[in-house]
């Protein structure tokens, strides 16, 4: 007998189709908006259209007049049932529905339920509210002036604007690496405001059924597990009465982690009507108040030896955060894991000091597509390492080499406290520029220079901390960051697993399923994975920060194997063995002294319910939970090179090169998706995209024609290669891959402009690099900051 | 899509359409590609009580070069239609430079030419397009046909001057008398981005001589901005480095552009600038080439 062929039966590195996409493309996908439950009504939100101002009056009369509504809530009416406000994701408050006033364009001041969609929308024109415009604040600069007006008045002791201040590193030790620096290298820049704008929007369907007091939820939730929790708390409802069930999800990198007052409005309408009541959120909607990312000031400055040796590095960041603190983030950091900046270079010292103000924009700084903030982090650091590379003379390139954490190095403490684990920073390094041909490159750079041509090449690397738990350190509102899985397989050797993750595009429906073709050799088709059902699935803390695999998929794998201990155990009562004598090859068991003698694993299947030895439980089914002991480390080598036009300030990518290494790859089709997503995502915020805000708090982009998401068209190609360092701590040795690209991505776009700007004397160009504001740069020789955000008239 | 309650009519007949329009009373609109009005139902920036659907209407889906040479665009005509149109590239350069760069390849399966310069946007290519070409609409109402140069045709931001009861049919194109040359340039942000700026230039010349000159910008003002005055800096001589230095200038002075998120008043302008000089330095390659 032959062993099974791992590729074959779609194990780890097959690049097996995903399964879930059978459905996607036949049109048969069961999203929030595509479930109808019998007597269902529709809800629809009014929302602010000033950034700042009191509540004088709400005046709801003629809503309730128009035929067909069934409830119109307000703020007070919430107060009442002390649902007014609610609590966030990083121990804030959140207005469910304003009552004194409103904070932000777009804040929730009054909903309408009503029996279709059409008639909640015109019922919600129809209310009228009388505001008392008040000064508004838009960016940290105004907040933090003397004079400003105090956003959170409503918070006892908030005497002013700001959210925190927090800070992490060795101050004194980072002092004085300064001081034996030979040159200080400084560099200060924005990452402007972006959304995570998944193509489906928010939305749920609550139905309350008064016969049984059970509530059941239909929502798009990447945290079904914690949404559950948070509704307990906040409905005052018994945990075990709920149940929250994630359908398929239309895309959230981060958008869909936290609560939102339209979930909680459609519960209580539902408690109240007794009837199942939808809110399926607009795409304003969702731009304009729900979960952002980044909007974070950061400057900061790098001691350095003359050799190219970094001695130390001071980070400040000045975050903006709305109108409430609502970041989904490990309750122990303030700013999420910023200080993870910097793990992939060996440097003695380091610190961060950390500001956090409230301002009139919307709440919700969420992960878009980055593991809590080490979007900023490293985007900083890249930059800061192309400056520091330039002014000490010295190739790009090899700065990053002289000191990367060398291969020997791990694992390795970063200066912030964070433990790496494995890499080959170098090597990654060296394929990538051999991929784009580095040396080549300077040559032609010249070469178009004499022309009057500028070329430039930009190069971003990085190792980001991804997979959060393990749980001593990672909890979100306290409860513990490991995740879950539970397998069942039947009499026939077919399967079902369940995990406490939420797959929203990543597909896990595919990879899990190779996991356990790995782990027990069953056909990766003959598993059907199910997640999202809270009635269902084991407690888990769901998707995002690139946790499934690092944490779930573990859960996976290690279920797996508690079912072949189990299988073991059968296969040497059906081979008349003892245990100690039965050997396992992929799908198989057999007498180590006669490997002939064997039985396949769904020959134990059928034996877990048909022929068990005496004394044995029944059945095979178990479940696993996973606490990983650290978090996982990819690496990332980007490699961009541009042409800009002088004349007009359009920049072009001529090539793109991605070499990432994540350990071992399960499904390397879907894992090069991941990337190709992330650099689009990457090119977006380098090249386009922004949510700005004018002087009186209006939001400029708060749709598809202000807020750019990138096509087909215009995203250039990416050159993907890879290089494997297994997770030393992970069963199968994966690592997080989905927000690498996402991470990492957007410096090397801007280091290249940069490079090609280099003799122009400029230093920095905020994202994103607008033609308009590269020409400016060209043109002055000075930098171009996007602050303030919106210009005003010239 | 929650849009107000409107009523929703699909003659087959150009009469019935305009029948319906009368009665309307000023409350009904026209649908046509529904690429702009679809959006405005949306947003509830527009509320008719009725739409007129005209994409049952037959006859005007044409796109025909009469025997003068002039070009007939008509109501129902794609823009993805004048982008296939590989026959306009000698004749009209101008509308074959823009076809590619109106919305994106989705949106022009379904948009009119007609449509957009009757929506008016200030950022539409095509009604900058039409006044450098000096084109005409041709609107029908209960009293006949009448035709109006798309110059005076936009009253002002998505404003036009037709009556009520009024379909414009179509759009006519006038042929070039000698060689017809020009281009259009656009600067957007990504594919299917309105215009930061764009410049419309439309010559006729004879041999190296510029005979006439029309050139209109897009995305620069409250209206399509109407920059012919600037061109006729080119008329009566060769495209000299001194005339091309002159129509730039003179266009982006005409440009009235304001600060925005995509990009400055001042960066709007020197766009203009830089455009009118590439369009014309083109040409006169091209000119230099033939000869
Ligand atoms: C995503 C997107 C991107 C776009 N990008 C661009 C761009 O880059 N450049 C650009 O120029 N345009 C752009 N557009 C607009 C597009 O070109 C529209 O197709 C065009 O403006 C309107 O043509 P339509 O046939 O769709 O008209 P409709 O939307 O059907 O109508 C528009 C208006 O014109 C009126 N109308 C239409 N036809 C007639 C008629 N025959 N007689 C009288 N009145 C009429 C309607 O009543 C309505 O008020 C974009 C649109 C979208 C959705």
């Amino acid at each position: 007998m032959t062993a099974l062929d791992e590729i074959k039966i779609g194990g780890l590195g097959a690049s097996r189709r995903r399964v879930e996409d059978n459905r996607f493309i036949r049109g048969k996908g069961n999203y929030v908006d595509d479930i109808v439950l019998p007597g269902m009504l529709h809800m629809e939100i009014l929302r602010s259209p000033v950034a700042h101002a009191r509540i004088v009056s709400i005046d709801t009369s003629k809503a309730w007049a128009i035929p067909g509504v069934r409830l119109v809530l307000t703020g007070e009416m919430m107060a009442k049932r002390n649902l007014a406000w609610m609590p966030t994701l990083s121990y804030d408050t959140q207005a469910v529905l304003a009552t004194d006033k409103v904070r932000f364009q777009g804040q929730e001041v009054a909903c309408v339920i009503a029996d279709d969609p059409y008639i909640a929308k015109d019922a919600c024109e129809a209310i009228v509210v009388e505001y008392e415009t008040l000064p508004v604040v838009v960016n940290p600069e105004q907040a933090l002036a003397t004079d400003a007006p105090l956003i959170r008045d409503d918070k006892e002791n908030q005497q002013d604007n700001v959210v925190f201040d927090w800070e992490v590193g060795d101050a004194a030790g980072t002092d004085r690496a300064f001081a034996q620096a030979d040159l200080v290298s400084k560099i200060e820049l924005h990452y402007p405001r972006s959304h995570p704008s998944p193509i489906e929007c928010c939305g749920s369907i609550a139905d309350f059924d008064r016969s049984t007091s059970k509530l059941t939820v239909y929502m798009t939730t990447q945290a079904p597990h914690i949404i559950r929790a948070a509704v307990s708390l906040v409905a005052e409802l018994p945990e075990h009465m709920i149940r929250i069930v994630s359908p398929d999800i239309g895309g959230g990198f981060g958008n869909k982690v936290p609560v939102y007052p339209g979930y909680v409005m459609s519960i209580l309408a539902s408690i109240l009507l007794e009837r199942p009541v939808k809110w399926i959120e607009d795409k304003t909607g969702n731009l304009i108040s729900t979960g952002f990312g980044r909007d974070v000031y950061l400057r900061g400055e790098m001691a350095l030896r003359k050799d190219g040796k970094i001695l130390g590095v001071r980070m400040h960041t000045l975050s903006d955060h709305g109108a409430f603190f609502a970041d989904a983030q490990p309750s122990k950091f303030k700013i999420g894991l910023m200080h993870s900046a910097f793990a992939a270079y060996d440097i003695p010292a380091a610190h961060l000091l950390a500001r956090g103000v409230y301002t009139n924009k919307a709440p919700g700084g969420v992960a878009y597509r980055c593991s809590f903030r080490v979007t900023e982090a490293m985007f900083f650091q890249e930059r800061m390492v192309q400056a520091a590379a330039d002014d000490l003379g010295m190739d790009q390139a090899e700065f990053r080499r002289v000191n990367f954490v060398r291969d020997d190095d791990f694992p390795h403490r970063t200066a912030f406290g964070f433990l790496t684990d494995s890499g080959q920073y170098g090597k990654c390094l060296d394929v990538g520029l051999e991929a784009i041909g580095y040396a080549d490159f300077q040559e032609r750079k010249k070469e178009a220079a004499a022309r009057g041509r500028l070329l430039g090449i930009g190069i971003s690397t990085m190792t980001e901390p991804l997979g959060a738990g393990n749980s001593r350190e990672y909890d979100i509102l306290g409860i513990k960051m490991f995740d879950s899985a539970e397998l069942r397989v039947h009499m026939t050797g077919k399967a079902l697993l369940r995990t406490g993750a939420k797959t929203q595009g990543q597909g896990h429906e595919t990879t899990w399923a190779q996991i356990v073709a790995h782990e027990l050799g069953l056909p990766a088709e003959d598993v059907v994975v199910e997640e999202g059902d809270t009635d269902t699935a084991p407690f888990g803390m769901g998707t995002y920060a690139s946790r499934s695999t690092p944490v779930a998929g573990a859960a996976v794998a290690m279920v797996a194997r508690k079912i072949r201990a189990k299988a073991r155990k059968l296969a040497a009562h059906l081979l008349e063995v003892s245990e100690e004598d039965v050997e396992w090859e992929l799908g198989r068991f057999y007498v180590r002294s006669a490997p002939n003698r064997g039985v396949t694993i769904q020959e134990c299947a059928a034996a877990a319910y048909s022929n068990m030895p005496d004394g044995m439980e029944p059945g095979l089914e178990n479940v696993a939970y996973y606490d990983p002991p650290n978090l996982t480390w990819p690496f990332a080598c980007y490699i961009a090179t541009v042409e800009v036009d002088p004349q007009t300030g359009v920049w072009d990518v001529l090539n793109f090169v991605a070499v990432d290494d994540c350990g071992v790859r399960i499904n390397p089709m879907i894992v090069e998706g991941q990337i190709m997503g992330g650099l689009t995502e990457a090119y977006a915020m380098a090249s386009m995209q922004f949510i700005t805000y004018d002087a009186e708090g209006n939001c400029v982009g708060s749709n598809y024609m202000d807020y750019l998401l990138p096509t087909a068209w215009e995203t250039p190609g990416f050159e993907l290669h890879e290089v494997v360092t297994p997770c030393p701590h992970h069963p199968i040795g994966a690592k997080g891959i989905g927000e690498c690209a996402t991470v990492g991505g957007p410096a090397a776009f801007v280091n290249a402009v940069m490079d090609a700007l280099k003799g122009f004397g400029v230093r920095n160009i905020d994202m994103p690099m607008l033609p308009d504001r590269v020409h400016e740069a060209i043109t002055t020789g000075r930098d171009v900051s996007g602050h303030p955000p919106v210009r005003q008239d010239d | 899509m929650y849009p107000s309650r409107f009523g929703y009519e699909s003659p087959r007949a150009l009469d019935e359409a305009i029948e319906l329009l009368t009665r309307g009373q000023g409350e009904a609109k026209i649908l046509a590609g529904g690429q702009s009005l679809i959006p405005m139902l949306k947003l509830r920036f527009a509320s008719p009580e009725m739409l007129v659907d005209i994409n049952n209407l037959p006859g005007l889906s044409h796109l025909t070069v009469d025997p003068d040479g002039s070009l007939r665009v008509g109501a129902l005509c794609r823009h993805s239609q004048l982008e296939r149109a590989a026959a306009l590239a000698g004749p009209f350069p101008t509308i074959a430079a823009a076809a590619p760069l109106v919305a994106d390849p989705i949106v022009r399966n379904r948009g009119t030419l007609v449509g957009s310069i009757c929506h008016a946007d200030p950022q539409g290519d095509w009604a900058a397009v039409a006044i450098a070409l000096g084109a005409s609409v041709v609107a029908q109402g209960p009293s006949g046909r009448r035709r109006i140069p798309v110059a005076d045709f936009v009253s002002g931001p998505f404003q036009n001057v037709l009556a009520y009861d009024e379909v414009a049919v179509e759009v006519v194109f006038p042929a070039a008398a000698g060689t017809a040359a020009g281009g259009y340039l656009k600067l957007e942000r990504r594919v299917g981005d309105f215009a930061t700026a764009g410049v419309a230039v439309g010559l006729e010349r004879s041999g190296s001589v510029v005979t006439r000159a029309g050139m209109a910008l897009t995305g620069v003002g409250g209206a399509t901005i109407d920059a012919s005055g600037a061109a006729q800096a080119l008329v009566g001589g060769e495209l000299t480095a001194d005339r091309i230095a002159r129509a730039a200038e003179g266009a982006a002075a005409a440009a009235k552009p304001r600060s925005d998120h995509r990009g400055s008043a001042a960066y709007k302008r020197h766009i203009v600038h830089t455009f009118v000089t590439r369009i014309l330095t083109r040409v006169a390659d091209d000119v230099e080439r033939a000869a």
